[in-house]
């Protein structure tokens, strides 16, 4: 509406110099090269798994042979141990998390419950290399220790997902693994979601002769549903992409049997540990394009996350 | 509120009215401002006549449009999207609408009504204006920390704790702080909004007495929805209702004598 | 009405489950904490900080040059990542509005959930298929991944500080780029620089995109332009080999790396709880 002439005391070569707008313009490139990076990734991935995409199509997804020799690949070995691991990691974790968030969350004195939180956080922040080195040189030896006896108790016919030979390193170890690195994520969000739910639900329930259990489990965790769900999927994206702890126990064997007992490999550990020593283009590219089968799973996760809070602000908003 | 009083219309609507006690060519002169918050017209053709060395004061219900027109005059309502101008203040002759910003901030301050000093010590908040300004060097700074401070009466209470944080000090504190801050780059009007509506009736005497001197080399103007306030401090004062306004004159006129009924509704109390 | 017994065992039971899950959950970082401690504190010694790998089946050595070597590729990471990502959460929470700000919010969200292997691939074929592994390619790699934390953690902690601090500099004749860089930064810096550190921390205890950036090296790695040892890549390497002594450095540098990410968190999180305790009235 009204430009603005450079009167006054400021002359016009010092209010360019004075970079306001150039300040501006450099914040707004650094943000553009977001994109810019982002695009490039999934320009790279595409370009790059282009021989293995042509030659396998969409058969690439649904066969299990991983031949290196042969030249034939397929990434279902990997898909169905990233699939299993993570789901089996979140069925151990989600239980022991949601507990332990209301055992911190209801019951649990502030101090106690916030030093317990720090520490539960700080096991977050442990890295993924340093559970695997204990996973392996520890978790393993115990598992083949322990696993065996049992494995006796059933006979001649164990359960199918308990059935097979047994080294150590196996999909069992993985999930192990896999819900000791998700657990602090589900504690930590379900913590907060469940902190945040008001204080007269409780009142009310109780004042109605509920136990605190019941109370708890019929009243506040189902008002926080939405948000311990939300720290579900966060949890199952961070295993999805989880590659060191899962490589270093899971055995690296791409095939696919029923059992917990065998080794297997999932799509992050077969890239770790088999891109260096790929040779061919048609090896490489084949990885390649398990990264971008990955890259894709985790898209639609983010997407399905975020859509669930934008489902959650709306059923408030309709309260 | 008086079911007339919307269609009272302003003396003199069209040349801006000039108090009896007008002396000096105005400081400040509005004529025909317009401003519009998107699609809403929160001023309509407000022209007045700020004096140089006068406290004017704005009086008036709320969101009649009296901070309105005050954040206008240092431009401050740019910070907000969508926002839009219409007509001239001149500011000894300059239209500020088409002044450089940031200069004309140093030529006229403000003061918020809530204190808001920055998280340094109390001498480096005093002490930005000018830095950033690039007025004086480090030689100079800190007389002139100690004059402003002591323009804003704070100087006795924190001389020996200019390097202690700015949040150590009481709100009556905080906020003559800011005045002192605002008064560092010496600038030639001192816009306050409200400045007394979160302070105790201690701290606000204090602010009005120092006020008082002040204008001796500074021309202030004040928002205030405390009549008695206006009253003791103001020169000239201005009635605004419903982002007209109704009546501009000195403030012995508005309070006493008041030319035009809605003010006097304001006044006695019929409504706001 | 009294409370059936039923009721009332549901009640105690479940309770105490509760805190079973909790401390198996406390229980799991204090033995992870304890084991490297013992098994690794006591393998540490003056070689291992001072000198490098020997061959295979000998005894003896040290990883001085995987922490060299992770010393740089942090520094590197940090000095693409932290400009960039702070810069742009400037651009987000000072500048931006609207659409265009959604769509970065969107898109970074989605680069932070990338799994690190990923961006590992993306460093791999557009720098190392080109020019070879190297020390500044795994720079490059864990840089990207600092960018959308640093994004975030910076949007949040100028969004925390109030707009009336802003307007208060504005008046006195500050533009924005300069009350941004005067006022609300410093008014921020307990949180941005506690947001910096955690990052920090987080990167580098990565490994994955190094195995193919970095790669490894028996020795020393001059300059920037050659593959080098890190500690995360000889953890990983020496733990699944089959060498008792190598295992035993394993969980020397496992321990090394643990307490170094652990001290970082820890004086981050204690940095952004000591600012808040002093806050304004």
């Amino acid at each position: 509406m009204h430009e603005i002439r450079p009167q006054g005391r400021i002359s016009f070569v010092r209010r360019v110099l004075s970079g306001d707008n150039m300040a501006q313009t450099v914040a707004f490139i650094c943000a553009t090269l977001i994109l810019v990076i982002t695009a490039a990734l999934v320009f790279e991935l595409w370009v790059h798994s282009a021989l293995s995409r042509e030659k396998f199509g969409f058969h690439f997804l649904a066969t299990s042979t991983w031949d290196p020799v042969a030249g034939n690949f397929g990434a279902l070995p990997f898909i169905y141990g990233t699939v299993v691991t993570s789901a089996l990691a979140l069925l151990i974790a989600v239980p022991f998390g949601v507990g332990a968030a209301i055992f911190l969350a209801e019951l649990a004195p502030p101090k106690l419950s916030d030093a317990m939180t720090f520490l539960i956080e700080l096991l977050a922040a442990v890295p993924s290399v340093i559970i695997g080195l204990i996973g392996f040189l520890v978790l393993v030896p115990l598992l083949s220790a322990v696993v065996p006896p049992i494995k006796d108790l059933f006979g001649d016919h164990p359960p199918f997902f308990f059935s097979g030979p047994f080294y150590g390193t196996s999909i069992l170890a993985a999930c192990l693994v896999l819900s000791v690195m998700i657990a602090p994520y589900i504690i930590s969000v379900s913590r907060e979601v469940l902190l945040a739910v008001p204080k007269d639900l409780r009142e009310a329930a109780l004042a109605l002769g509920a136990t605190r259990w019941e109370t708890t489990w019929q009243v506040v965790v189902p008002h926080a549903r939405r948000g311990i769900m939300g720290s579900v999927f966060l949890a199952l994206a961070r295993a999805l992409g989880e590659t060191m702890a899962v490589t270093m126990v899971v055995g690296g064997t791409p095939k696919i049997t029923g059992s917990l007992l065998s080794a297997g490999d999932s799509m992050a550990s077969v890239i770790a540990s088999q891109l260096t020593e790929a040779v061919g283009n048609m090896y490489i590219s084949s990885l390649i394009e398990v990264g971008l089968v990955l890259f894709g799973i985790s898209i639609v996760l983010n997407a399905a996350a975020r859509l669930m809070i934008l489902a959650t602000g709306t059923q408030e908003t309709s309260r | 509120m008086s079911p007339d009083a919307i269609n009272d219309v302003p003396k003199d609507a069209e040349a801006p009215p000039k108090p009896a006690a007008a002396g000096d060519s105005p400081k400040l002169r509005s004529t025909g401002l317009n401003f519009y918050y998107g699609a809403f017209q929160a001023l309509h053709g407000i022209s007045l006549d700020v004096h140089a060395n006068k406290v004017t004061a704005f009086i008036g219900p709320s969101g009649c449009g009296k901070s309105t027109f005050l954040r206008t005059l240092n431009r401050m309502n740019e910070t907000i999207k969508g926002t839009r101008a219409e007509g001239a203040v001149l500011l000894d002759n300059e239209n500020i609408l088409e002044m450089e910003v940031s200069h004309l901030r140093r030529r006229v301050g403000m003061v918020f009504q809530r204190p808001n000093p920055f998280p340094k010590s109390i001498f480096d908040n005093i002490a930005y204006g000018p830095r950033i300004n690039g007025m004086g060097n480090r030689g100079d700074m800190a007389e002139r920390v100690e004059r402003s401070l002591r323009r804003a009466a704070l100087w006795e209470e924190v001389k020996d704790k200019l390097h202690k944080s700015a949040f150590d000090l009481s709100g009556g504190q905080q906020q003559r702080l800011c005045i002192a801050r605002a008064l560092a780059v010496d600038p030639e009007v001192l816009l306050l909004d409200e400045p007394c509506s979160a302070l105790d009736p201690i701290a606000t005497a204090k602010i009005e007495e120092l006020l008082f001197h002040i204008k001796n080399n500074c021309t202030v103007v004040i928002v205030t929805h405390n009549m008695q306030q206006a009253a003791r401090i103001a020169d000239n004062t201005g009635f605004f209702l419903m982002g007209k306004l109704m009546e501009f004159d000195t403030a012995e006129v508005i309070f006493k004598t008041p030319k035009v009924k809605a003010t006097e509704d304001y006044i006695t109390g019929r409504f706001g | 009405m009294k409370l059936s017994f039923r009721r009332k065992a549901v009640n105690a039971v479940m309770l105490a489950l509760t805190g079973v899950c909790t401390v198996v959950a406390v229980g799991l970082l204090f033995f992870v904490l304890g084991y490297l401690f013992v098994q690794g504190g006591f393998s540490l010694s003056w070689d291992f900080f001072t000198k490098l790998p020997v061959p295979v089946g000998e005894m003896g050595g040290g990883m001085a040059n995987a922490l060299l070597g992770s010393a740089k590729v942090v520094l590197l990471a940090t000095c693409i990542g932290v400009p960039i990502g702070f810069l742009a959460g400037v651009y987000l929470a000072e500048y931006a509005g609207g659409a265009y700000a959604s769509v970065i919010r969107f898109v970074t969200d989605l680069l932070n959930g990338i799994p690190s292997i990923v961006i590992g691939i993306f460093v791999y074929t557009m720098v190392v298929a080109r020019y070879g592994f190297s020390t500044y390619s795994g720079g490059i790699a864990l840089g990207i991944m600092m960018i959308p934390i640093a994004l975030r953690s910076t949007e949040e902690f100028l969004r925390s500080v109030p707009g009336a601090l802003r307007e208060g500099a504005m008046a006195l004749g500050a533009t924005k780029s300069r009350t941004i860089a005067t006022v609300v930064v410093p008014a921020a810096m307990r949180g941005l620089i506690s947001g910096m550190m955690l990052n920090l921390a987080r990167v580098s205890g990565e490994t994955a995109p190094l195995l193919f950036t970095a790669f490894g090296n028996q020795f020393w790695s001059p300059g920037w332009a050659q593959p080098t040892a890190t500690l995360p890549a000889m953890i990983y390497a020496y733990a699944v080999s089959p060498y008792p002594d190598w295992h035993r450095q394993a969980w020397a540098a496992g321990f090394v790396l643990l307490t170094m990410v652990l001290f970082i968190n820890i004086t981050a999180r204690s940095i952004v709880a000591s600012g808040s305790s002093h806050k304004s009235r």
